[in-house]
């Protein structure tokens, strides 16, 4: 059982990370304009 | 436009654009700090990436604008931008050079919707914690020893609090503010069976029991809080598509100082008394006195009244009446709070009650269900414990009841069929408000229209054009095409399409009640009234026909232009569909008797009413709801928008003025009424499938409540039957299928054949 030790708080916190990761890409305005983002891929000059 | 197909768009650019003053364009931007401004613009054209690149490299290019991104989603640009020289780049210009209409956006209805972060972090908190607990609960039910099920019960513990604490907050908030004043609605059993569960978990959990409910509270939640989302993406993606058409109510006017000099004021600004400088094809901000010029106005919005109206010096003006021909000077005679638009918001507000008395189909059904499930809940408690007498047993096993008939299916059954419905009617262009409008308007039985710029498309239309010799009518598309007057619009238009070159001339001047004069060397045009234009003042039947236009040179006839108000497409097949759903069906307008008359029986209605003031249009929907009516009141105008607000339901076109469209729980896009069909269709559809999804909830409940009395609830079961019923009542909300294709065009060319004369007085 020795394992379940490290493995699930690893398990936790690994989730623990995707949640903040949507949090931060949530509060910078990443999915303000869904259909933009998947338009813009296509576009050639990225000076911006 | 350079890409992609205009749909929903095609109504927004009957309007034209308004043009927008630089003072206008500072006024509707925001300060971002050291001299930099952010203006907003929508922009309905924008469909695909080349239109983004095209938008973005135009407005950057602009010298003082600093960036400028498009969000496609919102069709929206927002420009960050530096005045130089006191002046605001001319961004509306520039977009409309390369093909793009845009209208100024206020950036205060432009905020973050906080609501929307505020549900999707909490439904993000709880689906990390469902998902985790869920994990380690697989183990403890596949028979995890008695310490690791303790230790796992211990995690899950520490998982399910604060993200039932956190994501649970939304649903206790609204349990509480109803059980407050008395009511319940369906947050109230929700929350009692989730904090229930988690307290029965945690006194589980402590004595190292092996039952612990932490995976059915949070997933229960986790399923509440996918619907709710939903929901409310749904109506936050409708107010923002409403929010984007044109505005036309004006953002301020110029006035003239007592120094004589121009300044440009907002509207709340202006102080009776002062004059206001109105160019042709402004909306008037307040009510007022002529003092100066001559002009027609355009009432169709504030009246219904199809026919423009000639006014000169001395005239009273209202606000929201469209100045179409002449520059006009008005002395202001009250502030803006006290004009005719604040009036009819003043009336809004009284009327709405009708809507307010409704109470959506969850909260009656919660009103039905937390009772009965309650007090199954202590009768299972009482009966256990006479049969046992065991404390512990009878409370675990009432709270298992709970938990189980926790309505996560009926929590669900009525939002996700809403929101399936709301995409279906998105796809066809008509936006809903919030989805009690959807049952309101499955229960309707009377349709009241009004008729300008509703069930006519309010502009009139050129009906003679092939008996105009072409030469003719390039001469007068080119006299036409600078004026705003709807004949003269009309005129301009029909060339517009075809590959005639619109004449030019020396010069070209308006004359307000008479008609256009040009000049080109020697020879005088005149387009317009047949007594004006001709030297021997035309024959009888010209003179006095309102829808008649005449085009002159030197006196002499060269053509005749025949206009009617055009019934929108649809029309008669919207009507006669309603009809054979069993709706009475009525007109109320503002318009004089013949023109209403006029539609009344090209659409076979027979209950018309002609000449109604707001406050009467209100008295008729009132009527017809005491006598126990359920009124849909289609409409458009300033005028309407008490009436809109008083029935039952209420729907508006796009082109409505602003405060209709914010009245209206419906919103349609394109220019055919059919949408007014096809909304009650798909509005029927969703009752019957929100029936169908009460009947699996509780058949659900009829069979998970019995094994949870007797006692053989285990979470295992608990999670399965929950998330069980939940994704088939899901399921069920998606068969709800667009209606089959309208038969459209048959009817378009039925009502075309009618005739309707505009009672208009020029050109």
């Amino acid at each position: 059982m020795s394992y379940l030790v490290f493995l699930i708080p690893i398990a936790i916190l690994l989730g623990l990370a995707g949640l903040g990761a949507f949090m931060w890409s949530l509060r910078s305005g990443q999915y303000d304009d869904l259909d933009g983002a998947a338009e813009r891929i296509l576009m050639d000059d990225d000076k911006e | 436009m350079s890409c992609c197909a205009a749909g929903a768009e095609a109504a927004l650019q009957m309007d034209g654009i308004q043009p927008v003053s630089a003072d206008e364009l500072r006024l509707a931007s925001r300060d971002l700090g050291d001299g930099t401004r952010q203006t907003d613009l929508s922009v309905p054209g924008v469909h695909c990436g080349a239109c983004i690149a095209a938008v973005e490299k135009t407005l950057s290019a602009l010298p003082g604008v600093e960036s400028a991104r498009v969000n496609l989603s919102m069709k929206r640009v927002a420009v960050k931008w530096r005045a130089l020289d006191e002046t605001p780049p001319d961004l509306i210009g520039a977009l409309d050079a390369i093909g793009y209409e845009a209208h100024l956006f206020s950036s205060a209805t432009d905020e973050k919707d906080p609501e929307l972060s505020r549900l999707i972090k909490a439904l993000a908190v709880a689906g990390f914690s469902a998902m985790n607990i869920m994990l380690l609960s697989v183990s403890v039910w596949s028979g995890a020893d008695a310490a690791t099920r303790h230790a796992f019960h211990l995690i899950s513990a520490a998982l399910a609090l604060p993200a039932v604490a956190y994501s649970g907050r939304i649903f206790y908030l609204s349990a509480w503010s109803v059980l407050r004043r008395g009511r319940t609605n369906m947050d109230v059993p929700i929350s009692i069976g989730v904090s229930l569960a988690v307290g029965l978990s945690l006194y589980e959990t402590y004595y190292n029991a092996p039952h612990a409910y932490f995976d059915a509270a949070t997933s229960l939640l986790f399923f509440l809080l996918i619907g709710r989302t939903l929901d409310h993406v749904m109506r936050e993606r409708a107010r923002s598509a409403v929010a984007g058409l044109a505005r036309l109510s004006p953002a301020g006017t110029t006035i003239i100082a007592e120094g004589g000099e121009r300044r440009y004021v907002p509207i709340a600004e202006i102080q009776p008394g002062a004059m206001m400088l109105i160019a042709a094809g402004d909306r008037i901000p307040v009510d007022g006195v002529v003092v100066q010029g001559a002009s027609e106005l355009d009432c169709s919005l504030v009246t219904g009244e199809s026919a423009p109206l000639r006014i000169g010096v001395g005239a009273k003006v209202q606000a929201g009446l469209m100045n179409l021909t002449g520059p006009l000077t008005i002395e202001a005679t009250t502030r803006s709070e006290n004009s005719f638009l604040a009036e009819m918001v003043r009336m809004m507000e009284a009327a709405e009650g009708g809507r307010a008395r409704y109470r959506r189909l969850a909260d009656r059904a919660a009103a039905l269900y937390s009772p009965v499930v309650h007090t199954l809940a202590l009768l299972t408690l009482i009966g256990w414990m006479v049969l046992t007498g065991d404390w512990h047993n009878s409370i675990t096993i009432a709270i298992a009841v709970l938990i189980i008939t926790c309505p996560c299916a009926l929590g669900l059954a009525v939002p996700i069929v809403q929101v399936v419905a709301a995409r279906r009617l998105f796809e066809r262009g008509i936006m809903v408000k919030d989805g009690s409008a959807l049952e309101r308007l499955a229960e309707v039985d009377t349709v009241l229209f009004d008729k300008t710029g509703t069930l006519t498309l309010g502009t009139p239309r050129l009906i003679n054009t092939g008996e105009i010799k072409p030469e003719a009518l390039a001469i007068a598309a080119g006299m036409a095409a600078g004026s705003r007057h709807p004949m003269a619009s009309a005129i301009a238009s029909s060339t517009r399409r075809s590959t005639l070159e619109q004449r030019s001339f020396d010069a070209i001047s308006e004359h307000p009640g008479l008609g256009i004069e040009a000049r080109s060397g020697n020879d005088l045009y005149r387009l317009g009234r047949a007594s004006w234009a001709l030297d021997n003042g035309g024959d009888e039947a010209d003179t006095d026909a309102v829808s008649i236009s005449i085009l002159a040179k030197n006196g002499r006839i060269l053509a005749r232009f025949a206009f009617e108000d055009s019934i929108r497409p649809g029309s008669l097949a919207a009507v006669n569909g309603l009809r054979q759903l069993g709706m009475s069906l009525g007109i109320i307008s503002g318009d004089r008797a013949p023109s209403v008359e006029a539609v009344a029986s090209a659409l076979v209605v027979d209950d018309f009413r002609a000449g109604l003031l707001p406050a009467d249009k209100v008295a008729h929907i009132a009527k017809a709801g005491a006598s126990g009516g359920k009124v849909l009141m289609v409409g458009d105008g300033l005028n309407d928008a008490p009436a809109l607000a008083s029935a039952y339901v209420s729907m508006a076109p796009a082109t409505a003025a602003d405060i209709g469209r914010n009245a209206a729980d419906f919103v349609f896009l394109k220019d055919n009424l059919s949408a007014v069909k096809e909304a009650v269709d798909i509005a029927h559809r969703a009752k019957v499938l929100i029936r169908q999804n009460f009947a699996l909830a509780i058949g659900y409940n009829a069979i998970a409540v019995p094994v949870a009395v007797f006692g053989y609830v285990t979470p295992l079961v608990a999670a399965v039957a929950m998330s069980l019923s939940s994704v088939i009542v899901v399921a069920n909300a998606m068969r709800l299928r667009s209606p089959q294709a309208a038969p459209a065009p048959a009817d378009t060319s039925a009502v075309s054949g009618v005739s309707l004369r505009t009672a208009a007085a020029k050109p």
